[in-house]
């Protein structure tokens, strides 16, 4: 997609100067410049059975500006969850995002609302990703009724039908088989569109996940799978866990991509890279085959499989697992503020903002207090939504179909409306 | 959902007086005398009293459950065909298929070969291969893929090629099969059906002959029913396939070759309702599944004795249907569970604790339950035969209850 107009970006960069000069003050007609920028990828990318997609991708300032205040805004709803959870107004588990913002975003502008994305615990940045507001975050987070589960869920159980986000899941693993089954509905729908089924390092070494890969090969699915290697599986390091950590190959016959999971860029390209490689090779359309097409069809693909793919992310989270790991006590502080200094990725593109001259340090200031602010007004918000009434302990067991009412034993009296 | 059940308009039309206001006292004051008229309690409760005899003669042989006059009628003369429950099965997935586009099937060789159990037979070559899906043995995986697929409004049929292979299955299943509807505040439907065959079989070892009802049946979220006749096991999977909600249809291995004359028009099973199928006096007997033939070949013998024992296939083992259980515990006074299940935490521990609960004081006697021992299902066939329930120990049963 963007990858074709590569050729004049160069020369581009320097009529950057005359919009800027105009709006040196105003934010606005910055941030809705189209015009073409090229930045580099931070790495070359790494490929397995495949080809790599370019270092150099194609972006403009508006964009710039777009991953800068997702990320940021990601960055404080995170930092501003830490600090509820503190308080005791979040309770259980809360698993943190920051530091990994990268790959929400990346990948977020890559896709469609077509897509599907379906993710493990650590949603709380995907769900804001793919068009969840504030309000239902923190809500969802407090057990208040305006949050997107209508509090039932919590914060492993973010969803948004519309926007084809499924979640939200919080048995390791478990969401790769459900990922490719989204892929399946796709592929049987006719959707052309395709699915990224996330996981973790941990992730990586459960059966199920290369059960999932198997028939997705075999069905030619168009489901992604994206390993977001944050090196930490809760407390066990990779190294410990898995005995070839690098998760891209593990498809052995899926093409593979390794990707800086800290440059928003390089997300951008790779999941740009792989749905086109995805949608391209085009899934089989659903004719009855005889037994004979069947197996001639079979063995005429060669090992290395259509279009069903691993990328892998090379990220990091700054907090620990949870919010009740201190993060601490399996890798140093130094390794912490060592990746925030060379690889945080907000830091990555205020400098490239700043390098390109979009706008001053003030102006993005300013964005971050702005977005603070508008988090500070959604937590005010989620405090004062109601908790659930007590009916809300039986909608939602079983979907409408079980009977309207449900009776006593005698069927005398009504004991509830089920919705 | 609505229970699509032949002549429902007629059976509206009986007096609605009698639906609600069911009194034992009435009940017993009625004559009755085995074998020449009775009353015939039906599932949902409305009483008919003293229906011809003929009929009755009919009802009491024919051990499907009385739906209403003209289902009797067109499932006993001869309209409607004859066919086993395994091809009852087929012909319920078959016609849920073609009504409806999002319906496929995925499991282990349910494709081209037809599967294991000839359940799927021929669909695949009228469907296509992405209907009917051969799956690799991987049941934790295609399941969770049934799950996503169902998700996004795909009507999966996912087979257990043998019930205990699910167990593999059971965090997709309890988790997100069970629970998304839930966690995601309403967002998702699961509109999947799980099914495949279990219970004690032929001599086929201990992993291959477990009753998995037990295990899942506290799992939130989803329905569960076991089919026993090819009428109720094409009405079931229907209405399974139908249903909004995750249904776990319970097969038996010794059922698939029992064969039955069913209705030529479409029909469902209320997934929630049990079957009456035999009305009687003096015990409640509760059963499901295969255990439902040892009950009723223990009737003919307490028939013979002179008992009249009430035999009820509860069908729906998640929710129970206590309402059809409460009218006959409320007449009979005296209940008896006979299940394949083991002792320990099977759907009768539940049943027992459900109508103690509700019915404790129109209960002459404790509630006798016979259940599985609590054993691995051995190979030697002797052994096996005593790890069930047999015919013998169901009457020796209901004559220490209605002592």
């Amino acid at each position: 997609m963007a990858l074709s107009r590569l050729a004049s970006s160069s020369s581009r960069s320097a009529d950057l100067l005359k919009p800027l000069c105009s709006a040196i003050s105003l934010r606005r007609p910055i941030s809705t410049d189209t015009t073409p920028i090229t930045v580099e990828t931070s790495v070359p990318f790494t490929s397995h059975q495949c080809d790599t997609p370019s270092r150099s991708v194609q972006t403009n300032a508006k964009e710039l500006f777009t991953f800068f205040r997702d990320m940021a805004l990601m960055r404080r709803m995170e930092i501003a969850a830490d600090s509820l959870y503190k308080a005791k107004l979040i309770r259980g588990f809360c698993h943190l995002y920051d530091g990994q913002e990268a790959v929400a975003v990346g990948m977020e502008a890559a896709i469609t609302k077509k897509d599907c994305i379906i993710t493990a615990y650590r949603d709380h940045c995907t769900f804001v990703s793919r068009g969840g507001t504030l309000l239902e975050v923190f809500a969802e987070l407090m057990g208040r009724q305006a949050g997107c589960s209508r509090g039932k869920g919590g914060s492993m159980h973010f969803y948004k039908k519309d926007s084809n986000f499924y979640g939200g899941h919080g048995i390791v693993g478990a969401q790769v088989p459900l990922g490719c089954g989204l892929a399946f509905a796709q592929k049987y729908s006719k959707d052309e569109a395709v699915t990224f089924a996330l996981y973790g390092d941990g992730a990586a070494n459960q059966g199920q996940l290369f059960e999932a890969l198997n028939i997705s090969a075999l069905w030619d699915l168009p489901a992604i799978l994206v390993c977001e290697n944050n090196h930490y599986g809760m407390g066990t390091a990779e190294w410990r866990a898995a005995k070839s950590p690098a998760y891209y190959k593990r498809g052995d016959y899926a093409p593979g991509l390794k990707v800086d999971g800290m440059d928003a860029f390089a997300v951008k390209q790779a999941c740009t890279f792989a749905k086109e490689h995805a949608l391209k090779n085009g899934p089989i359309r659903g004719k009855s085959l005889s037994l004979v097409e069947a197996i001639k069809l079979t063995s005429s693909c060669s090992v290395c499989c259509a279009y069903m793919q691993i990328l892998e992310m090379d990220t990091y989270r700054y907090h620990g697992h949870s919010m009740s790991d201190p993060g601490s006590t399996y890798r140093t502080r130094d390794e912490i503020t060592g990746v925030r200094q060379e690889r945080d990725p907000v830091e990555r593109i205020r400098k490239l903002i700043l390098s390109h001259d979009l706008a001053t340090e003030k102006e993005l200031k300013d964005i971050e207090k702005e977005i603070r602010k508008e988090v500070d007004d959604a937590i005010a918000q989620a405090k004062e939504n109601p908790l659930p009434e007590s009916s809300e302990l039986f909608t939602n067991v079983y979907a409408k179909g079980l009977g309207v009412e449900s009776f006593g034993a005698d069927r005398k009296e009504v004991r509830a409306i089920l919705p | 959902m609505a229970a699509i059940f032949q002549g429902v308009g007629a059976a509206a039309a009986l007096s609605s007086s009698l639906s609600n206001s069911f009194d034992s006292k009435k009940f017993v004051s009625s004559p009755l005398r085995k074998g020449a008229s009775f009353a015939v309690v039906r599932s949902d409760g409305r009483v008919n009293l003293n229906p011809k005899g003929r009929r009755a003669q009919q009802l009491i042989s024919n051990a499907v459950a009385t739906k209403s006059d003209s289902a009797a009628a067109s499932s006993s003369s001869k309209p409607g065909h004859e066919l086993l429950l395994f091809e009852a099965l087929q012909e319920g997935l078959e016609e849920e298929m073609e009504r409806d586009i999002r319906v496929c099937v995925m499991g282990e060789d349910v494709g081209h070969y037809g599967g294991s159990y000839k359940v799927t037979k021929g669909l695949a070559k009228k469907f296509g291969d992405l209907r009917v899906l051969d799956t690799p043995i991987a049941e934790n995986s295609f399941t969770g893929m049934g799950i996503g697929a169902a998700m996004t409004g795909l009507r999966p049929v996912v087979e257990g090629m043998n019930m205990g292979f699910l167990l593999l299955a059971f965090n997709q299943i309890s988790n997100n099969c069970g629970m998304l509807h839930y966690t995601s505040g309403g967002q998702f439907t699961i509109p999947i059906v799980i099914r495949g065959p279990g219970g004690v079989g032929r001599q086929l070892g201990a992993e291959h002959s477990q009753r998995l009802e037990s295990y899942f049946q506290s799992i939130p979220g989803i329905q569960m029913v076991a089919c026993s006749t090819p009428y109720n096991a094409k009405g079931l999977m229907k209405a399974a396939i139908r249903s909004e909600n995750p249904v776990i249809l319970f097969e038996h291995v010794l059922l698939y070759n029992l064969k039955e004359r069913i209705p030529d028009e479409d029909y469902i099973c209320n997934l929630e309702e049990a079957e009456m199928v035999r009305p009687g006096e003096h015990v409640t007997i509760l059963t499901y599944s295969r255990m439902r033939y040892h009950v009723m070949q223990a009737a003919k013998t307490l028939v013979n004795k002179g008992y009249d024992p009430e035999v009820i296939d509860i069908r729906s083992l998640k929710p129970f249907d206590l309402y059809t259980i409460g009218n006959s515990v409320k007449k009979t006074h005296r209940v008896l569970i006979v299940e394949e299940c083991m002792r320990t935490g099977g759907i009768g521990a539940s049943l027992i604790a459900a109508i103690t609960e509700n019915f404790n004081d129109y209960l002459d006697a404790p509630i006798m339950c016979l259940s599985s021992q609590d054993v691995p299902t051995p190979y030697a066939g002797t052994l096996e035969e005593v790890t069930v329930v047999q015919p013998a120990q169901i009457v020796t049963a209901v004559e220490q209850l209605c002592q």
